[in-house]
């Protein structure tokens, strides 16, 4: 298709009067979109809002609606498939990357090549080419002849748009593709983004970190369930603001640290060290108090976790769990001596995905709930489950429906609802909202905070700044496996804390 | 030769293992590395080769096959009965019979995995019975000894006589080796389709996404896993000049242990063809040794089971690193 003749102003995309109904229920509800050449612009909107939807329709999973307009660079369509998508030009990069971890990077990036019904040849010359070209483009040098799994998941990342580039795609979807990044390389990605767009690709970013929403895009399409909130220039857009057109509601962040000094030690850490992770670590928590631990990934955060949990052992140093040393061989160990470790990574180490909600909330107190046959009684098992789902107001269907079938938020809530089972003393959260939608965040640090005002002493470890900022009691910052400075919110702004990580 | 060990560990480990075993076998055991003593362990054992990389392709696409050395049988059978019934044929007949009739079994396995979407290894352990239980009901366990002579005729391809005047050589079977391992090289390295196997294995969703036929590559990998046990099947009666019905039991395992032990993963999207010849390579040589030492045959399976136990639970295993390693690094 010819695009030459047409003038500059015509849009990559404009779609108006998008509706889609799934079985009575309007997902999508009249919702106009528009792309501008070369534009990067953010779809933003809760978990069900309409965003997934809109993509497929773009993409030709779904078929919208009658009446539905679609013009892609002036050119009306009147009916997409996954395949004539592709074909014009409009690559989705999902959030799990579709890429072949056994396979080369020349591969992945040249795959089209390689796929298509009719036998042919390989011709790795030209795989190599084509793909050393693509991320030529992107101004990135890879080993071509590394395989996939050789590498780190933001390069992956880079792969999978440099594969988009290889197919010709004028207009790029990501969805969530900093989810699993640091900031570092966040930053490398969004400059790649950068790259794309002052070379005419369009970008739609999908995301749930709204910093970067704000930092990369030019114009935010606003989601809410199914209908169009409005379209939005970033310029003296904030964070705030955003998150109200999101959600329809307001939250008021506010710094929530107390002084916790008075209260007893629950968790004594001195001079802890493991070569390669961390160094001379002391810290406390005190009953009641929210310790926020932050700083870039591979500042040895995790690993320290890991330790507190017993499953990597310190090299030198102690731990004090209420005034008695720990020497944790296992972290069936340290569950018994009362801590719970919410994993960083909840989808394949937080939740067995695929087994029901009151199975996953059981899973760490089996022996608790099991009779003197050894067998788990039901009864037990019911009041456990029950007092999880109240408690932590958990939205579900049926405590036998599986885990997967609910959302970020709620998956979160049971995963601490299975730690809180074991009736822990000490609490450690990595990165517990992940994933989570912004107005599903509020909820979590509601519960943090209730949890703490019940005594328990909680370590959030996160790498989003604002996140301990506004809901722990003190920030410990690490760097290069130090902890290298103590902060109180009360006494610092945002602004500066965030510099003080990320410089 | 860096790069090789890079690109291809478990390949290049393998290798080592066998030359040490060798260079230990030529000591302990001196007719062992006789020209005599080495054809013949090429000679027996180009059937597994021709088997494994068969079997090498439905691992690929991320598959099992329980099935082919019982398909392998029932081919041998009605093969038999066909050269029986237009007179007695010959090797283009042949191949071309056993090759269909085992592509034939391979159609059926796919047919069932796809379009019934019942997982590989159920499917073909339910066909391994099926199959063997209508070949023993149908023969009544009878074998066949009454075949034409161009199959059981042995068809050297290079024949010497060695000083003490026994004669030894390579044979039709190992010819028939190097091109199936040749072809099977080509076909997953070379063409698109083969890429496209590696690709459905490693990762089926994305595969799909990708635009690659799901259908086709089950029928593909099954496909070709038939033509080679049925090319095995003509091979073996070609060496044991008849045809038993039970006679292949069990090879299936050996063979699937040979391709894993080549590196092929269970779970799709890794594996080569050298792997699995140095897979069947390794167990042949170890039994051949041991029976040349003069160990005790009862002593064989065991030796052999332990060197897989070995090989398998040592390519895992992080030297030096294994027990420091945080555990979410598996990601």
């Amino acid at each position: 298709m010819s695009t030459a003749a047409q003038p500059e102003t015509v849009p990559a995309l404009r779609l108006a009067h998008i509706s889609k109904i799934f079985g009575g229920v309007k997902a999508l509800n009249d919702v106009s979109f528009e792309l501008g050449r070369g534009e990067v612009h953010c779809l933003a909107g809760e978990n069900g809002c309409g965003k997934s939807t809109l993509i497929k329709i773009i993409t030709g999973v779904y078929t919208p609606e009658p009446g539905a307009e679609m013009d892609y660079f002036g050119q009306r369509l009147t009916s997409v498939t996954p395949n004539q998508a592709r074909a014009l030009g409009i690559a989705v990069i999902w959030q799990d990357l579709a890429l072949f971890s056994e396979m080369t990077v020349a591969e992945n990036i040249a795959f089209d090549t390689l796929a298509g019904g009719r036998p042919r040849l390989v011709n790795y010359q030209k795989i190599h080419t084509m793909a050393r070209a693509a991320l030529a483009r992107l101004g990135v040098t890879l080993d071509l002849d590394a395989r996939l799994n050789t590498l780190p998941i933001s390069q992956r990342q880079i792969v999978a748009i440099a594969r988009a580039l290889v197919s010709e795609a004028r207009i790029i979807f990501m969805d969530e593709p900093t989810a699993s990044l640091t900031q570092a390389e966040t930053d490398r990605l969004l400059d790649v983004v950068r790259t794309l767009s002052a070379a005419g690709v369009a970008v739609v970013f999908v995301s749930h970190r709204l910093a970067e929403v704000l930092e990369i895009a030019s114009r935010v399409t606003v989601l809410r369930d199914g209908k169009l909130v409005g379209v939005y220039d970033t310029e003296g857009m904030t964070q705030s603001r955003l998150t109200e057109l999101m959600t329809g509601k307001t939250f008021d962040k506010v710094v929530s640290a107390q002084d916790r000094s008075a209260d007893p030690p629950v968790l004594e850490v001195s001079h802890l060290s493991r070569a390669g992770d961390y160094h001379d670590i002391n810290l406390v928590i005190r009953a009641g108090e929210v310790v926020g631990l932050t700083g870039l990934i591979g500042a040895g955060r995790t690993e320290l976790g890991h330790t507190l949990f017993g499953m990597t052992r310190p090299d030198s140093g102690t731990i004090k769990l209420n005034g008695q040393p720990l020497a944790l061989r296992s972290n069936r160990d340290a569950i018994a001596a009362g801590i719970g470790y919410v994993s960083e990574d909840r989808l394949a180490l937080g939740l067995i995905q695929p087994q029901s909600i009151a199975d996953n909330m059981v899973m760490a107190v089996l022996a608790r709930i099991s009779g003197s046959d050894g067998l788990i009684s039901t009864r037990m098992k019911t009041d456990t489950v029950n007092h999880g789902i109240s408690s932590l107001a958990i939205k579900l269907g049926q405590p036998a429906d599986a885990v997967s079938t609910l959302s970020g938020g709620n998956q979160q809530r049971v995963v601490l609802a299975k730690w809180l089972a074991t009736q822990p003393r000490l609490l450690i959260l990595d990165s517990p909202t992940v994933g989570v939608d912004v107005g599903a965040r509020d909820g979590i640090y509601k519960i943090v905070r209730r949890l703490a005002g019940q005594g328990l002493a909680i370590l959030m470890i996160s790498d989003e700044v604002s996140e301990v900022y506004f809901n722990t009691d003190r920030i410990l910052r690490m760097a290069g496996g130090r902890i290298v400075a103590e902060i109180d919110p009360r006494r610092i702004s945002l602004e500066q804390l965030e510099e003080a990580v990320y410089a | 030769m860096r790069n090789f060990i890079r690109a291809y560990p478990t390949e290049a480990r393998l290798i080592a293992v066998i030359a040490v075993i060798m260079l230990f076998l030529s000591f302990a055991a001196p007719s062992f590395l006789t020209l005599a003593n080495l054809t013949a362990l090429l000679n027996n054992n180009a059937v597994n080769v021709i088997w494994a990389v068969g079997l090498l392709v439905v691992l690929i696409a991320g598959g099992i096959d329980i099935s082919f050395a019982v398909a392998a049988s029932v081919v041998q059978y009605i093969a038999a009965h066909i050269f029986m019934s237009i007179g007695g044929g010959n090797w283009l007949i042949g191949f071309l019979v056993a090759g269909g009739l085992g592509i034939l079994v391979g159609f059926l396995n796919a047919s069932l995995i796809h379009f019934f979407r019942i997982i590989t290894i159920v499917v073909t352990i339910a066909n391994y019975n099926a199959l063997f239980g209508l070949l023993m009901f149908v023969t009544s366990g009878r074998s066949i000894y009454d075949l034409p002579d161009w199959w059981t005729t042995p068809v050297p391809l290079i024949e010497r006589q060695s000083a003490d005047g026994t004669w030894y050589g390579l044979y039709l079977p190992v010819a028939i080796m190097a091109l199936a391992i040749l072809a099977t090289w080509f076909l997953i390295n070379r063409t698109t389709t083969g890429r496209q196997l590696y690709a459905f294995g490693d990762n089926p969703e994305g595969a799909r996404r990708a635009g690659i036929n799901i259908g086709r590559m089950q029928f593909i990998a099954f496909g070709w896993t038939g033509l080679m046990a049925g090319i095995g099947g003509l091979m073996q009666v070609n060496i044991v000049r008849e045809v038993v019905p039970n006679a292949l039991m069990g090879r299936e395992l050996d063979v699937l242990a040979a391709a894993v032990l080549g590196g092929a993963r269970l779970g799709g999207g890794r594996g080569s063809v050298l792997g699995c010849f140095l897979g069947v390579m390794l167990v042949a040589i170890t039994q051949n040794g041991l029976n040349l030492m003069g160990v005790s045959p009862f002593a064989f399976k065991m030796v052999v089971g332990l060197i897989i136990l070995a090989a398998i639970s040592t390519s895992n295993f992080k030297w030096g690193g294994a027990s420091r390693k945080a555990p979410t690094e598996a990601k």
